[in-house]
């Protein structure tokens, strides 16, 4: 599994998406794959009980496997041309992994702020893929300072890889509110015997304020010698 | 030894039992829509319920290295009060979904004409979608309502074959063994089957078609029960075979029905996962 380096690095393009899929995808899925995207093309919008691309974006896991499905819903949405209002519907009525497919296509899709309380609903979840997906480049783009603090912090608390968030180096450099939350972070966990996440500190230096405290605890004293990466966060 | 809880109700276990689960050998379990305990008041309730077991549920599960899919229904008790039946007319956007691989808990709880029609209504829904169905028998009165039940069946367009009866006992296996239906038992410590019962009904019926489930839930339960059964029965003679075909194949047999299965677990750590070119920046 290749770790994903979304901040500061080019655009997603859509064609490289695409040229990706078309390599990875086996005879039988690719064809299905193509099919779909001209019937997205062809007919986009709702109509009947449940638009044809809905149906495919349903199904796209079964029919492409899981590793390919996100790229898959993208592209599709992509192609049925949905808007704010459309992906807000597909958000909602989706599963956890067509929501995961929206939050990423946000970027390709929304001009404006719009489908903001999206972001909003995937951060208050506790599913870190759900949390990854929303801490994108839509977010960097839209989210305010506080939410967006928020969102670093809640990355720290679940075990999200803060490499996750887009465009952070940018969005920390100067941010001292960002810098106090992490000190005092820190502070908590090391009054409590436990390690600070390397995350942490790494966030910590972006923001351009002086590195926390070290805080070696003791093993005896350490109850969490691993940062469980799914902590109650409830 | 692998092991696939073909009925089990997650959303009401900790997370501990995930982990107590995974350490006894469970990879796969299917979780069915069932009563909360507590009547529904609307079919929201029901969309947030299966939202959750198409969302939280197969995160919390892959966690713990267990694949995890459900069944999606208007169970049979609710089936009974109207503020509840209009969920029928939102199952379908939910049945085309991945990783929903029958249509379950379904079948009878009283025996009333309301319940009759949302059974028949959901066995022409399973038929629509390609799924097969897990269908409940009730505890009261339970050999007359297997048979009403597989009356019903016979006259939907879901052949039996494609159906699981489930919470069968000594009363009822040897009639729905000869309808041609999957044999389910709901292994429990109170009710329902024990351990030392359903070795005995393998020895008597053979393990064709048999899936023993732990049904486990809100009451008094125990989500080890499959690991149990399985140990009673290598104790008891069976072979490690015998064991791997009922706790394992049958029920990947039954519901690999629907086309869906996927027993691959992907690591909910992998918060890169897909393509790296997916995520971008900017």
């Amino acid at each position: 599994m290749t770790p994903l380096r979304s901040a500061g690095t080019a655009p997603a393009r859509l064609d490289a998406l695409r040229a990706d899929l078309d390599a990875g995808l086996g005879a039988d899925a690719r064809a299905w794959f193509h099919r779909a995207l001209q019937e997205a093309a062809a007919h986009p919008g709702t109509h009947g009980p449940i638009s044809v691309w809905e149906l495919r974006l349903a199904e796209a896991g079964r029919r492409c496997g899981n590793r390919h499905a996100d790229a898959v819903r993208v592209l599709l949405l992509h192609a049925a041309r949905a808007d704010a209002a459309t992906l807000t519907r597909v958000y909602h009525q989706g599963t956890a992994d067509e929501r995961r497919a929206v939050l990423h296509a946000l970027p390709h899709l929304v001009p404006g702020p719009d489908a903001l309380p999206l972001v909003e609903d995937a951060l208050r979840t506790n599913d870190t893929r759900l949390l990854a997906a929303a801490v994108g480049p839509y977010a960097a783009r839209h989210l305010d300072a506080h939410a967006w603090r928020h969102a670093v912090l809640k990355c720290l608390f679940t075990g999200v890889p803060v490499d996750a968030v887009a465009r952070l180096a940018d969005r920390a450099r100067g941010d001292g509110e960002l810098a106090r939350m992490l000190t005092d972070h820190a502070a908590e966990r090391t009054a409590a015997g436990r390690t600070v996440p390397e995350d942490l500190r790494h966030v910590l230096a972006l923001t351009g304020a002086a590195p926390a405290p070290s805080s070696a605890p003791s093993p005896a004293a350490d109850h969490s010698s691993t940062d469980h990466p799914h902590g109650k966060e409830s | 030894m692998r092991i696939f809880d073909p009925h089990i109700h997650m959303t009401s276990r900790t997370t501990d039992d995930y982990e107590a689960m995974h350490a006894a050998g469970v990879r796969a379990v299917v979780e069915p829509a069932f009563w909360l305990g507590q009547p529904r008041t609307s079919p929201a309730s029901f969309l947030d319920y299966f939202d959750s077991l198409l969302g939280w549920e197969p995160f919390r599960a892959a966690q713990y290295g267990i694949a995890h899919h459900c069944a999606l229904a208007l169970n049979p008790k609710e089936a009974n009060d109207p503020r509840c039946t209009p969920v029928l007319d939102e199952l379908p956007r939910y049945l085309v979904k991945d990783r929903v691989v029958a249509v379950g808990e379904i079948g009878y709880d009283a025996m009333t004409p309301a319940e009759d029609k949302a059974l028949a209504v959901q066995l022409q829904l399973a038929a629509d979608h390609g799924l097969p169905a897990l269908v409940h028998t009730p505890h009261r009165d339970k050999l007359t309502g297997l048979r009403r039940t597989l009356d019903v069946v016979r006259e939907s367009a879901l052949p039996l074959d494609r159906v699981l009866v489930d919470h069968l006992n000594e009363t009822t296996v040897r009639e729905a063994k000869d309808s041609g239906c999957w044999l389910g038992f709901s292994v429990y410590p109170d009710t329902k089957m024990d351990e030392r019962r359903m070795v005995a009904l393998l020895r008597a019926y053979g393990p064709e078609r048999v899936l023993v489930d732990s049904a486990a839930d809100w009451g008094r339960s125990d989500p080890l029960k499959t690991r149990k059964v399985a140990d009673l029965m290598l104790t008891e003679g069976f072979t490690e075979d015998d064991v791997d075909r009922v706790l394992w194949r049958n029920p990947v047999a039954f519901y690999g029905l629907s086309g869906r299965l996927d027993l691959e677990v992907t690591a909910p750590d992998a918060t890169h996962e897909g393509n790296s070119v997916l995520r971008g920046g900017e």
